[in-house]
């Protein structure tokens, strides 16, 4: 009884933090879109949303800041989750879903794209626009199945799966510095944006496979969550209390590697996000591990909230992922000295 | 604790080790320490004898001690046996470097960069280049080490406000949000002028070519007092390993003990980076490997990281000249390329001796 009233309590902070947190994406959703070089109200966005208002502003709208504005969302909440999923697996703060190799060897085949494709000439264009997103899917897919395939011996064991992925991991780096060394200086310019994580000129192409797969992904993720909490204590007892723990494990490790891999393909890899997030958002829950519901609305938040001041706050336009870095270092660094001073030594 | 966790390790999971046994395993580590300093010799004379042009054993010989001024005198002379210097060094440095910063975090992810090192010592390189036009490595070597230093003072700052001291886990989330604050920074310097985007992606991939031999010279100091750190660390560190409150029951000061076991990490790790760039790579491997073979125990696995780290620095950078002649592969990516596979190898095959 007492056991059941504390966890009711516990929930209800998780909740308000949820609420809190989805009240200010829609917050900063709205300003994304209607701030820019081309302010547009709040009123006329509404209009354009319902299928009014003139030319201009439907192109912008429709055409440029929704599409834009709805990929940084899908993409921070993709991150933020599968950040929160990966973290809890693995039992350590340090890990993100670039640990089992997604981001780097998305980044990989994505740079292998740019600077390989780009010296063909005619190719680049089509290649950097059609190609560019699907490559970096199949490699960060298939990095992280290759971290998977080699960690599997008689089961996954996460100590194993970490150190396999951080091998791997330093493979795709190594063949991404190689190919920046190799490249001419504007292609790897070019590299270098994409890998910083960048929003710019993303279109509907970009924001359909990222939702799909959330609404498909993010249920699931959701569901299996349940078997988290015995995962905490280590593999033994979960095995004790019942949980079967390989097929929950690996299905929530799919989850997290195919919303990591899609929201990287779409955005390049906005790396903070799904690092730090989770950690943020435990600390202002409270509880033994990263709330995953709630990672994922922060992660859309921090998002969206950074490509707003990617976008306007500057006189040169960021790519967005030196924002995400700028706003939550400095936050992780205010709950860690707060939680620090409430810590007796 | 650390006797048995080696001999499980070694699968006899029901032996008690007795006095015989920790005889052996003496023994063992012993032979382990010795073998890797025979095996830092032999990469050090394949260092000298490698490259564009290779030079005979007898030849590299004569140039060291009766050089007549031939080519191969000069090549050995002049260029490789700094090169080859400065990667024992590095690789001392890295290895031990990651093999305490595991320790103090007991984190098997931890390596010598979490710490802000790397990033840190990148962006003042950056600005380096973008503000004041340095290009060149000895150039370098200033900012990055200014750079790596002041991170690590940040990281300390931060991850220790508070009255409990640095913990390992507030000191890692104040290193990653460090790190990244810098990453991003210097991205948005690099992004904004390509010629410094240029020099950049040269130095961030990691090498030892190309170095001064003052650069050595530099750095030297820096690491032998991070060495001797290291080694007062380890006895206390091992006492850290069975939880401080049980190490500061059996009379350990604690808050020593991690400050030590920092600073020595910034030291070791600060002149690697800044002498050859980012090559945390091998800080976060080869502890491991050295660990597979004398067990927890930092008595003797600082020393066995040390020596082990520079035998596959230098063996990396033998092999990233081997394989393009003439031209080379650097030695951060041909480290990544070579080293992750056999380390995916070993984590395989066995239950690493976990920290």
């Amino acid at each position: 009884m007492r056991m059941g009233r504390f966890s009711g309590v516990w929930r209800a902070r998780m909740i308000a933090v949820t609420l809190i947190g989805a009240g200010l994406v829609v917050l900063a959703t709205a300003a994304n879109i209607g701030r820019g070089d081309f302010p547009i109200s709040l009123t006329e966005v509404l209009a354009v949303l319902a299928g009014s208002g003139d030319a201009a502003q439907q192109f912008i709208v429709l055409e440029l800041r929704l599409p834009r504005t709805l990929t940084g969302i899908l993409v921070g909440a993709a991150l933020g989750l599968a950040g929160a999923i990966t973290q809890t697996i693995a039992r350590n703060p340090l890990a993100s879903p670039d640990i089992l190799g997604v981001t780097e060897g998305a980044t990989a085949a994505a740079v292998f794209v740019i600077v390989l494709g780009g010296s063909a000439g005619a190719v680049g264009g089509l290649v950097a626009g059609v190609g560019l997103p699907i490559a970096a899917l199949v490699g960060g897919l298939g990095t992280a199945a290759l971290v998977y395939g080699l960690a599997y011996r008689r089961g996954i064991e996460g100590y194993r799966l970490v150190l396999v992925g951080v091998g791997i991991s330093a493979v795709a780096l190594a063949i991404t510095s190689w190919l920046l060394v190799i490249a001419e200086v504007n292609e790897a310019a070019r590299a270098y944006v994409w890998f910083t994580g960048s929003l710019n000129a993303r279109g509907w192409e970009h924001v359909v496979p990222v939702g799909i797969s959330l609404a498909v992904l993010a249920p699931v993720a959701l569901l299996l969550a349940f078997g988290l909490g015995a995962l905490q204590f280590g593999d033994d007892t979960s095995r004790g209390l019942g949980l079967r723990l390989n097929r929950t494990r690996g299905a929530l490790i799919l989850v997290a590697v195919g919303l990591a891999a899609v929201a990287t393909s779409s955005a390049g890899p906005i790396l903070f996000v799904a690092l730090v997030v989770p950690q943020i958002c435990q600390r202002l829950v409270g509880g033994a591990r990263p709330p995953l519901l709630a990672s994922a609305v922060y992660g859309a938040l921090l998002t969206v909230g950074a490509d707003l001041i990617a976008r306007t706050a500057l006189g040169v336009e960021l790519p967005v992922g030196i924002v995400t870095a700028i706003l939550g270092a400095p936050y992780l660094l205010y709950l860690l000295g707060r939680r620090n001073r409430g810590v007796t030594a | 604790m650390t006797a048995g966790t080696v001999e499980t390790t070694r699968g006899h999971p029901d032996v008690p080790p007795t006095r015989n046994a920790f005889g052996a395993l003496r023994h063992r580590r012993l032979l382990v320490v010795v073998a890797l300093f025979a095996l830092l010799v032999l990469a050090a004379l394949a260092s000298l004898a490698v490259g564009a042009k290779p030079i005979p054993i007898d030849g590299v010989w004569d140039a060291i001690f009766s050089p007549t001024g031939t080519e191969d005198d000069i090549v050995v002379r002049s260029l490789r046996t700094p090169r080859t210097v400065l990667g024992i060094i590095v690789g001392l440095a890295l290895g031990v470097a990651g093999a305490l910063m595991q320790g103090h975090t007991r984190n098997p992810l931890a390596e010598p960069g979490l710490l802000g090192v790397n990033a840190g010592a990148a962006f003042l390189v950056v600005v380096g280049i973008y503000g004041l036009g340095v290009t060149s490595p000895l150039g370098y070597v200033w900012f990055a080490f200014a750079g790596a230093f002041g991170a690590s003072v940040l990281v300390f700052a931060l991850g220790s406000a508070g009255r409990g001291g640095p913990t390992p886990v507030t000191l890692a989330l104040a290193g990653i949000a460090v790190t990244y604050l810098l990453s991003a920074l210097t991205s948005a310097l690099v992004l904004s002028d390509t010629q410094t985007l240029d020099a950049y992606r040269f130095w961030a991939v990691g090498a030892l070519a190309g170095r001064d031999a003052a650069i050595a010279g530099q750095i030297a100091p820096f690491v032998v007092v991070g060495l001797l750190l290291a080694a007062v660390n380890a006895p206390g560190l091992n006492l850290l390993a069975l939880g401080e409150d049980v190490a500061r029951g059996l009379g350990q000061h604690v808050q020593l003990t991690r400050w030590t076991g920092l600073i020595a990490i910034t030291l070791l790790a600060g002149a690697a980076t800044a002498a050859c760039g980012p090559i945390s790579f091998l800080g976060l491997v080869v502890p491991h490997v050295a660990r597979y073979f004398t067990g927890p125990d930092h008595r003797w696995l600082l020393p066995a990281s040390g020596l082990a780290g520079g035998v596959v620095l230098l063996a990396a950078d033998v092999i990233g000249r081997a394989v393009v002649r003439p031209g080379e592969l650097q030695v951060g990516i041909v480290l990544a390329l070579v080293g992750a596979p056999f380390f995916v190898a070993l984590v395989r095959r066995t239950k690493l001796a976990q920290l």
